[in-house]
């Protein structure tokens, strides 16, 4: 029980984790991302990874969008540029597999550089449009350019091999795929506690007052879109060793407006935002498949019947984020923590 | 504290003024405006509304870049340098219409204040390890004991700053400033809009950054009773020229600042102004400015 929370030095009042019951439930939350793989059948480690892959590149959007204010519908692309340079290394360098995925990530980083430049003089619609573009640009590269990215018919990867065992598992990848997720969480975490992420802010909300800050609009912009490229870079790399197929097809623009909507669902400019839009985002289609099953005994056509229900329930989710919790899942978190926060003591 | 030194910045700076003219299309916003903010004092910039007195801070704080004239910062011409480099530099200043970042604590948005001058790098902020976490604790101390305090805002610092009163609002958007250790602080319209508690409050606290950091203090105020009060020097603007400029008790003697404010001081022609017989009556007067 908790009467209230004394610090002694400035340390303890900027960790990440201030309170104890906050350390509990953390460390619990790790033990019990240890203990899934064995716990869990294939299915689930399935969508396991599939969430991990989806929450990196969550957390990476949110960066850019969530922190900085700048709406990109590209992320799907840049996703797929990490994808193409993982997948094509793995077939033609004899490069260890996580060197492709932070390569993978740098050019991402690269091409995001590129996409960002337009965000100094545009923002808002005008900018998620040109990001639009650049995505359907990029689509048309992964056509066309084919002595590396094979056209239509795309790139298919033999497994990344760690210590001389191939990744084929789930459970394996399962292994590799959390703790890259879970770094690229708390690198993300740190930066919004020192002066580089504080200037992402700053853009967001008055970007006058942060130049007569000192803070350079072109270089802070910039740099937001290749930390969130890199994010996605690295996402689609791992998405690469995971459906071990690369297609101009893997990341339609639609998977784009999916991140979107992850970070809007589970609230932006907020760490646990990303990870809850993007857990939403992934389970909840899934969970609602299993509703479908359930009642196929009593409906015997239950699915063909259901399928474009599932779809619109789907749909009618988010827009009831939108109207009744705009700040997203993470402000119910934070609210439910408020009350249990000196509880019994205060409510 | 370290920091003065890092930057090579310290000590108030003078801050010159000289023939400035800056026009939008036809319209002449500042013509030859020419004055100067002496080091360690505080000068006041007054004038009817529309008299300039906002386009002059944004061409000293590189907003707007005026079509004749410099501005100088301890001899230096920093005319055409953008807002970036003049923060580097030493110059800070406020809002009128308070420009904090909504979204963020007070004690975060006092923080931004020091980012010039901070060096954590991309990597070592993912990584939060070092030196990052060395800056981030310096910072935090400075801001806690030497602002923070010294404002008096302890009991707000973990607040999100939309949920503050107008006149906390202001007193954060000082500190921010002061996070930015000015060799110059600009002020525009300090007090605009509080009550005479948190006036007096505001100018305390702009009287002890000049005596306690020497800062080199421009501000302009509406308010007449603190101009007099505080300023060691007053430059009277008016359609966008200098009509008087000196101590605060010249400058309220000056006939010529008496008009700019009241209209003439014939009695018999205020009275025609006012039946709205002359033809150039104030209302007019302000239209045009």
């Amino acid at each position: 029980m908790q009467i209230g929370t004394a610090k002694h030095s400035y340390r303890a009042d900027e960790a990440l984790l201030t309170t104890r019951p906050q350390r509990l439930w953390m460390a619990l939350f790790a033990l019990s991302l240890c203990a899934a793989p064995f716990l869990l059948d294939n299915y689930w480690l399935y969508l396991a990874c599939l969430v991990a892959i989806n929450v990196a590149s969550a957390t990476g959007l949110n960066i850019l969008t969530g922190y900085t204010g700048l709406v990109s519908l590209g992320q799907a692309a840049f996703m797929a540029v990490g994808a193409y340079t993982v997948g094509w290394m793995q077939l033609n360098l004899p490069t260890p597999f996580l060197l492709n995925l932070l390569a993978g990530g740098f050019t991402a980083a690269l091409v995001g550089l590129v996409v960002g430049l337009p965000s100094l003089r545009v923002k808002g619609l005008y900018l998620a449009i040109a990001t639009i573009a650049a995505s359907f640009i990029l689509h048309f590269v992964f056509v066309n350019w084919e002595s590396v990215t094979n056209g239509n018919s795309g790139l298919t990867l033999t497994p990344a091999t760690f210590l001389g065992t191939p990744l084929t598992d789930y459970s394996q990848l399962y292994f590799v795929f959390v703790p890259i997720t879970a770094l690229m969480v708390l690198g993300a975490a740190n930066l919004f506690r020192t002066r580089i992420g504080r200037a992402f802010i700053a853009i967001r909300d008055r970007d006058i007052s942060a130049e007569v800050l000192g803070i350079s609009l072109l270089r802070t912009k910039l740099m937001s879109f290749a930390i969130s490229s890199f994010y996605a870079g690295v996402a689609g790399g791992m998405w690469a060793y995971f459906f071990r197929v690369v297609t101009p097809e893997s990341f339609p623009f639609v998977y784009s407006i999916f991140f979107l909507a992850a970070i809007i669902v589970g609230g932006m400019g907020t760490i646990l935002g990303a990870i809850l839009g993007a857990v939403f985002m992934t389970l909840v289609p899934e969970l609602l498949r299993f509703g479908i099953d359930w009642l196929t005994p009593v409906l015997p056509n239950a699915a063909a019947m259901l399928s474009p229900v599932r779809t619109i329930v789907f749909g009618l989710l988010i827009v009831g984020f939108l109207i009744f919790e705009p700040k997203g899942l993470a402000e119910i978190v934070q609210r439910t923590r408020r009350y249990f926060h000196l509880w019994p003591f205060k409510k | 504290m370290t920091g003065q030194s890092e930057t090579g910045a310290s000590g108030a700076a003078r801050l010159e003024v000289e023939g400035l003219s800056l026009s939008f299309g036809g319209l002449k916003a500042l013509s030859t405006v020419s004055f100067a903010a002496e080091p360690g004092s505080i000068t006041a910039l007054i004038g009817p509304n529309g008299a300039g007195k906002t386009s002059m801070f944004n061409c000293i704080s590189g907003f707007y870049h005026p079509q004749q004239g410099a501005v100088r910062f301890d001899g230096r011409d920093v005319t055409r340098m953008h807002p970036p480099e003049r923060a580097a530099l030493g110059f800070a200043r406020t809002f009128q219409n308070i420009a904090l970042f909504r979204g963020m604590t007070v004690l975060d948005n006092i923080k931004l204040g020091r980012h010039a001058h901070m060096k954590t790098n991309l990597l070592q902020a993912l990584a939060y390890w070092g030196p990052a976490q060395r800056e981030e604790m310096a910072l935090r101390a400075e801001v806690e004991e030497r602002i923070i305090d010294f404002l008096e805002i302890n009991h707000i610092r973990n607040m999100p700053v939309a949920a503050l009163s107008y006149g906390l609002q202001k007193r954060v958007e000082l500190a921010r400033a002061l996070a930015m250790r000015p060799r110059i602080l600009l002020l525009d319209e300090p007090v605009a809009g509080m009550n005479r508690e948190e006036t007096e409050d505001m100018a305390r606290f702009i009287l002890d950054v000049k005596e306690e950091w020497g800062t080199t203090i421009l501000m302009v105020e509406h308010d007449m009773g603190m101009v007099m009060d505080i300023s060691d020097h007053v430059v009277v603007l008016n359609f966008g020229q200098v009509i008087a400029s000196g101590l605060p008790h010249e400058v309220q003697a000056d006939p010529h600042v008496t008009e700019a404010y009241l209209g003439s001081g014939d009695p018999a022609a205020l009275m025609a102004r006012l039946r709205g017989e002359g033809p150039d009556t104030g209302r007019n007067r302000e239209e045009v400015a």
